[in-house]
């Protein structure tokens, strides 16, 4: 298989994707609580949304529920600000791909491709061109009368993203699709889906647990936890400014100060007292009682005099882990010796395990989070 | 696939079949299909009566089967018969399999155990109860009767095979099929049906021959008019000692292996391919 891609550059993005909005959607199966708890979402047309979170926190059925899989509890759910709450699944015109692939067993790669189009009765002839023509965008002509158990899994992935779409769907709804194939072909099928996604220029919702996929692919990000929305906004967004303690340590790694906020609005731990830059407290931080301060790794410095817009902390360091491009220190920070880690680029002085230094970073660089 | 071996094939070959397993394997199958064979060489025979070893050798039982009519009615009813329970048992066997295979709890086994229930009934107590109930629907020596309770029989044969099929289903498929614009019985005929038609041609086969060598049923509802080929045999033997039943059963027990054979022949030529 050639890996060079040889398609023309496309002019501007064609954005012709349908709108999604889920207003208030609760999905609730009797349990504890809610699978999908009052989640307002709005997908714009063209975006590439990615619903991440850990396994269990509703993405799947949030993505069933657009769908039309599930039956919602509560709330509604809009295509272009048409509703389509009791619309059922094969009149909502969405492409799905899963994580299993779910091809047709019986049918060829051709069939299985030209299955939607049997559905809504195209003429022969112009099935024949348009799997042709969606079998080269997916790079895998000339094996149209293979059938799907005769193929590699990356190549079966190819034929069920053909498959979604070959009828230009409203949207393409992606769940997992990655998540049973090797490492290397990962990378492969997540470069695949980028492009197709900016050739054909619709609307696709993917979800994923891994936030690596989920920042490569996203124009947004909408980060699930328990069955809610904790955060939505894009990958940068997420991880510069996250607005609580479940974002800030879901993506990346973080350094993690459960602080008290002082009457007088200062933000204490242990002995020290925080300063704080009002633009690093996040809108939910602001608005409640718990919350923490976090600094990413890679804004930790351990060396050079601390300047004057600066947090600093005495640290003690547990051991060196080298990492190939840089060296991590892992950490022990404080009196109790929380936990951290502070990123050693290629030019920092050699630090050995047990050697106590000073932990700090430029205040602007921490975020003050919701823990709650 | 087409590989060539290069080793000698003995080198592949793992664990070979011990030659005394093989040995009781012949013995009961011989012990299964033998009462079945004599009455191959019966049917052939010149003489009127039963006799063991069969004397002579003349196709007249054959022509006898062929030419009365009585035989022959027998015949077409029971191949009609059969057929169309078959056909009802496997409708509603399907159907009631998907159903179920959907379900689960307390509900799902109650209706799973109470279709099973004609299989373990004695056949008497089944035949007394259908004598009993058809008498007041005036079903008794109709087509319509025979069918119905036929196909009674019938499903629970289809229940089992087509819920065998439908554990290799992944219902996925289903999801997949309807995000790509197929309405649900579109997707039952295009996705489901294919895939477990196996299921669904080995319950019909089945059902077919149940009703087929149904006899005890088949004596209470008989009527003058209308009597199936089983009972024409009982008949045969028990009022009139004619030898014609070793030329009927014969060809029953031809066909029936046929049918059977040309199934296993088509399914496992579909499965290689
Ligand atoms: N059909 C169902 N019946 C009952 N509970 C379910 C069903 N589907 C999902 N759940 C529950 O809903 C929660 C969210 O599941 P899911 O949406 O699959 O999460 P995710 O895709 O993020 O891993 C889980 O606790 C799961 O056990
Ligand atoms: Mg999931």
């Amino acid at each position: 298989m050639p890996t060079l891609i040889s398609h023309t550059e496309p002019t501007a993005p064609a954005r012709t994707g349908t709108q999604i909005r889920l207003a208030g959607v609760t999905k609730d199966y009797g349990l504890a609580a809610p699978a999908v708890d009052d989640v307002s979402l709005t997908i714009e047309p063209g975006e590439f949304m990615t619903l991440l979170g850990p396994s269990g926190s509703g993405k799947t059925t949030t993505l069933n529920l657009i769908a039309g899989f599930e039956t919602l509890t509560a709330g509604s759910i809009a295509f272009d600000g048409t509703d389509v709450s009791n619309l059922p699944p094969h009149k909502r015109n969405l492409g799905m791909l899963f994580q299993n692939y779910a091809l047709f067993p019986h049918l060829t790669v051709a069939q299985n491709v030209a299955y939607p189009l049997r559905e809504r009765k195209l003429a022969k002839p112009e099935i024949a061109r348009k799997v042709a023509e969606v079998l080269e965008l997916v790079q895998l002509t000339g094996r149209d009368n293979h059938h799907p158990a005769q193929l590699s899994g990356g190549q079966q992935q190819r034929v069920a993203l053909a498959r979604a779409i070959v009828f230009g769907p409203n949207a393409l709804l992606l769940d997992e699709p990655l998540g049973a194939l090797d490492r290397n072909l990962r990378g492969t099928l997540q470069a695949e889906i980028h492009r197709i996604h900016r050739e054909v220029g619709t609307t696709f919702v993917f979800v994923t647990h891994d936030q690596e996929e989920a920042m490569n692919l996203s124009d947004r990000i909408a980060l699930f936890n328990n069955g809610r929305i904790e955060q939505v906004g894009t990958p940068e967004d997420l991880y510069q400014r996250p607005e609580t303690l479940f974002t800030a340590t879901f993506l990346g790694d973080s350094n993690v100060f459960d602080a008290s906020p002082a009457p007088d609005g200062t933000f204490a731990w242990e002995d020290n007292i925080w300063t704080v830059d009002r633009s690093t407290v996040s809108a939910r931080a602001a608005a409640g009682d718990h919350v923490a301060l976090v600094v990413r790794p890679e804004d930790v410095r351990l060396e050079g005099a601390v300047p004057a817009d600066a947090n600093a902390v005495t640290a003690t360091i547990r051991d060196i882990e080298y990492m190939g491009a840089y060296r991590t220190a892992v950490l022990a920070l404080g009196h109790d010796g929380v936990a951290g880690r502070a990123r050693l680029d290629a030019l920092a002085a050699d630090f050995r395990p047990g050697q106590a230094v000073t932990a700090w970073w430029p205040v602007a660089r921490q975020h003050i989070v919701a823990t709650l | 696939m087409t590989v060539t071996l290069e080793k000698p094939r003995r080198a592949t070959k793992v664990d070979p079949i011990p030659w005394w397993l093989k040995l009781v394997g012949l013995a009961v199958a011989l012990y299964f299909v033998l009462p079945t064979l004599f009455v191959i060489p019966m049917s052939f025979s010149t003489a009127t009566t039963f006799q063991f070893p069969p004397r002579g050798f003349s196709l007249r039982l054959y022509q006898n089967f062929f030419t009365n009519p009585v035989w022959l009615d027998a015949l077409r009813n029971s191949v009609l018969i059969a057929l169309l329970a078959a056909l009802l048992a496997t409708v509603v066997g399907t159907a009631a399999a998907i159903g179920l295979h959907n379900l689960t709890g307390r509900l799902a086994r109650f209706a799973r155990t109470l279709l099973m229930v004609s299989i373990v009934t004695p056949a008497i107590v089944l035949a007394v109860a259908v004598y009993i109930s058809f008498l007041q629907w005036r079903l008794v020596g109709t087509l319509g009767g025979y069918v119905l309770a036929h196909a009674a029989i019938g499903v629970p044969f289809v229940l089992i095979s087509v819920t065998g099929a439908l554990g290799g289903f992944d219902p996925k498929l289903l999801r997949a099929s309807a995000s790509l614009g197929a309405p649900p019985l579109r997707a039952f005929l295009t996705v489901t049906m294919p895939l477990i038609s196996r299921g669904i041609v080995t319950g019909a086969v089945f059902a077919f021959v149940t009703s087929f060598d149904e006899v005890v049923i088949a004596l209470f509802l008989r009527s003058p008019a209308l009597q199936t080929l089983p009972v024409q045999m009982y008949n045969s033997v028990t009022v009139e000692i004619d030898p014609t039943i070793a030329a009927s059963s014969s060809v029953v027990v031809t066909a029936v292996t046929t049918i059977c054979l040309v199934l296993q022949f088509v399914g496992g030529r579909r499965r290689n391919r």
